[in-house]
């Protein structure tokens, strides 16, 4: 950190004094330098007859990289050079990564919208044949709500509770120890948790698929997520409007009811809807523990059932044309599901962010 | 954050009831059924945990106790014959060259993106960027493993030609033409997936760069470039090592994308551009529909092999970030 004190700025040049001011590349150099090696990828490109556009990129990119680093090496000097070049990569990182993800949400919406409709939103696949086109996900949205509720009804008290506990009493080793492993749980892969819930539910119990299975594993991986964020909310909620209750003789489990939660309840919301989000894309423990149907099944308790990332996956499986775009169309509306989710609980958390100091 | 009663700062006298002590009564039937309400959620979650570990041991001992070959070193999966022989050496390997693949790719990026977002976007793009972000990290993985077989695998065949043409003799970089569907399109596909992540906890960290830090190696004559060499990567070094263990937690256990994309064999394949190979999460996604009971326990062993890589993973991060915690604390 210090190098910078250290390091003399050099004011000559060979013994001859230079003016403050470096000769500095014109403002419309990046932009101008940018079309060239677009032109120059494009180009060589055509010329080499490289097929890939990928290929077309990469070369451009690095005609750009190369030529902005020579020339203000040339006109501004080594430092400069180099801050340039540094520039340039952070540029190309971000388009770099901006360009599979905006690809990634176009295929989706364009190759998704040509079958979707009300008849493909209103009707479960009955006994299509696999390759036909026509059919429909309202069964998959079923199982997925059913799912989706049904962990969130096991995992939301349970985490909150927790989060309580270890905000408002938790101290000591076993507080400590339930930090610790929240922080594990949280990275257990959603497979993992699936394999679980298969060993004890089905394996040792008998028990055969059904949405409810599906959804004790979901739970699972919803449970630290919801008490890392209500346990942050918590923390938000000043202390003086804890102390001040108490100090009027209200009991403490009074206090967190009536004063904590009401406070951090949009916090809470939001936490719990992030994690609603999260889990709903889930495919993995559903494909151990709730096998897919392609009729209704409206009971969560007995028998397969389908979900809405496990449609898409089976779909694709099926390879035709008519099962890719029934896959594709089921990938946008859980996108959509999931997205509409975050931006709901993006806004509760503005809207009810606590208000701290005055 | 002054109360004693209330954070955490020093310990109580025994037991949680602070109000017996200020009030002199004992502790109210209320406090006490709420209290273990709360407590016995947080024994609960350990429990879960535990049952987790115990339950995967106990699956996996019966597996691996009815194996006819080794375990860790055999090049096959066939639970289901009269000999049943299966070992994890194949899905190791891919899990670890798959995951080294997309660390290598995003890692790089994802400081990229963060130091954009921190320090290059203009003012008014950088939140919505960051917002952008972090609703990327939301996208189902199943849609990115769509993504990557459809459309991901048919736009890299002439990439990976290329690559055959001019790094061919590496062995590592050898293609036959096949369809693009292998470990090292999975380390691109995993490297999209996971640079959200690491990218919003990497910027979280470079926001946080003291302020005088950059402004006095700025006011030194410091460019841009050596303000953030010198002064935002030292202090955000910790903070994206732990964002990028944090990724290759997420990395190690995916599975839809890779199951997806792979074409998976039981083979060691050293030329990672060509098909085969597979991964921990990927086998027990592709193997559970053929497997039958004794099957399953297999598939549970070698889920327990990930678990216990990713929790080592996911606990390094967290102490690099407890470790940061205290660091930075004592020069806030």
């Amino acid at each position: 950190m210090s190098d910078v004190m250290t390091k003399p700025r050099p004011v000559t040049n060979g013994g001859h004094p230079v003016s403050l001011k470096h000769a500095r590349l014109p403002r419309w150099t990046p932009p101008v330098l940018a079309l060239a090696a677009a032109a120059a990828g494009s180009g060589i490109g055509i010329v080499g007859g490289l097929d890939s556009k990928i290929q077309w990129g990469l070369i451009a990119a690095l005609v750009f990289i190369l030529g902005t680093f020579a020339l203000a090496a040339a006109v501004e000097g080594s430092r400069q050079a180099k801050d340039r070049m540094a520039t340039t990569l952070v540029w190309i990182a971000f388009l770099l990564a901006v360009i599979p993800l905006a690809s990634l949400l176009w295929e989706t919406i364009a190759r998704g919208i040509k079958v979707l409709d009300g008849y493909f939103l209103s009707h479960s696949m009955g006994t299509l044949p696999d390759a036909m086109p026509g059919g429909g996900i309202y069964h998959a949205i079923i199982g997925t709500l059913e799912q989706v509720g049904l962990a969130t009804l096991i995992a939301a008290p349970i985490g909150l509770l927790t989060a309580i506990y270890l905000v408002e009493y938790g101290r000591g080793r076993l507080a400590k120890a339930v930090t610790f492993f929240v922080d594990v749980m949280t990275g257990i892969p959603s497979i993992v948790a699936g394999l679980f819930i298969l060993s004890v539910w089905i394996l040792i119990l008998g028990f055969g698929p059904s949405g409810f299975a599906g959804s004790m594993a979901l739970a699972i991986l919803m449970m630290p997520v919801v008490v890392r964020s209500t346990e942050e909310m918590l923390k938000l909620v000043p202390n003086e409007l804890r102390e001040a209750s108490l100090a009027l003789g209200v009991p403490k489990w009074r206090t967190i009811l009536k004063v904590v939660l009401p406070t951090s309840i949009g916090g809470i919301t939001t936490g719990v809807m992030l994690a609603i989000a999260r889990i709903a894309g889930e495919t993995a423990p559903v494909l151990l523990l709730v096998w897919g149907a392609k009729t209704i099944n409206n009971n969560p308790f007995e028998g397969a059932q389908q979900s809405l990332p496990l449609y898409v996956f089976q779909q694709w499986q099926i390879g035709t044309d008519a099962a890719y775009d029934r896959a594709w169309a089921a990938a946008l509306v859980l996108i959509a599901f999931v997205m509409i989710l975050n931006l709901v609980a993006r806004g509760i958390a503005r809207w009810k962010a606590p208000r701290t100091g005055r | 954050m002054t109360s004693p009663s209330l954070t955490d700062t020093p310990p109580p006298p025994a037991g949680n009831d602070v109000h017996s002590a200020v009030s002199g009564k004992a502790v109210r039937p209320g406090d006490r059924i709420f209290l273990g309400f709360s407590r016995g959620s947080g024994i609960a979650l350990l429990v879960i945990m535990a049952a987790i570990a115990a339950f995967l041991t106990y699956r996996s001992v019966l597996a691996i106790s009815g194996d006819k070959a080794n375990f860790f070193t055999t090049l096959d999966w066939n639970p289901t014959g009269v000999e049943p022989k299966f070992g994890i050496a194949v899905l190791a390997f891919g899990t670890a060259v798959s995951s080294v693949i997309a660390m290598a790719i995003a890692v790089p990026v994802a400081v990229g993106i963060a130091l954009f977002i921190s320090h290059y976007a203009p003012r008014r793009l950088a939140s919505p960027l960051g917002y952008v972000i972090d609703l990327l990290a939301a996208v189902p993985s199943i849609i990115y493993g769509l993504w990557g077989a459809l459309f991901l695998v048919p736009h890299l065949t002439g990439l990976y030609s290329w690559f055959d043409d001019y790094l061919g003799w590496t062995g590592i970089f050898a293609y036959g033409d096949g369809a693009a569907r292998s470990l090292f399109t999975v380390g691109i596909l995993l490297a999209i997936m996971i640079l959200p992540i690491v990218t919003s906890v990497s910027r979280e960290v470079f926001l946080q760069v003291p302020k005088m830090h950059e402004e006095a190696a700025l006011a030194l004559g410091a460019t841009r470039w050596e303000v953030i060499r010198m002064s935002v990567l030292p202090f955000g070094r910790s903070g994206v090592i732990s964002a990028s263990m944090l990724g290759l937690g997420r990395a190690l256990g995916e599975t839809m994308a890779v199951a997806t994309v792979l074409s998976p064999s039981f083979l060691i394949n050293t030329s990672l551009l060509d098909p085969g190979g597979g991964t921990f999460a990927q086998n027990i996604a592709s193997k559970f529909s053929e497997a039958d009971e004794f099957g399953q326990d297999a598939l549970i062993a070698s889920g327990l092999v990930l678990f216990v890589i990713t929790l080592l993973v996911n606990g390094a991060a967290r102490l690099i970030i407890a470790r940061r915690k205290e660091y930075s604390g004592a020069n806030a």
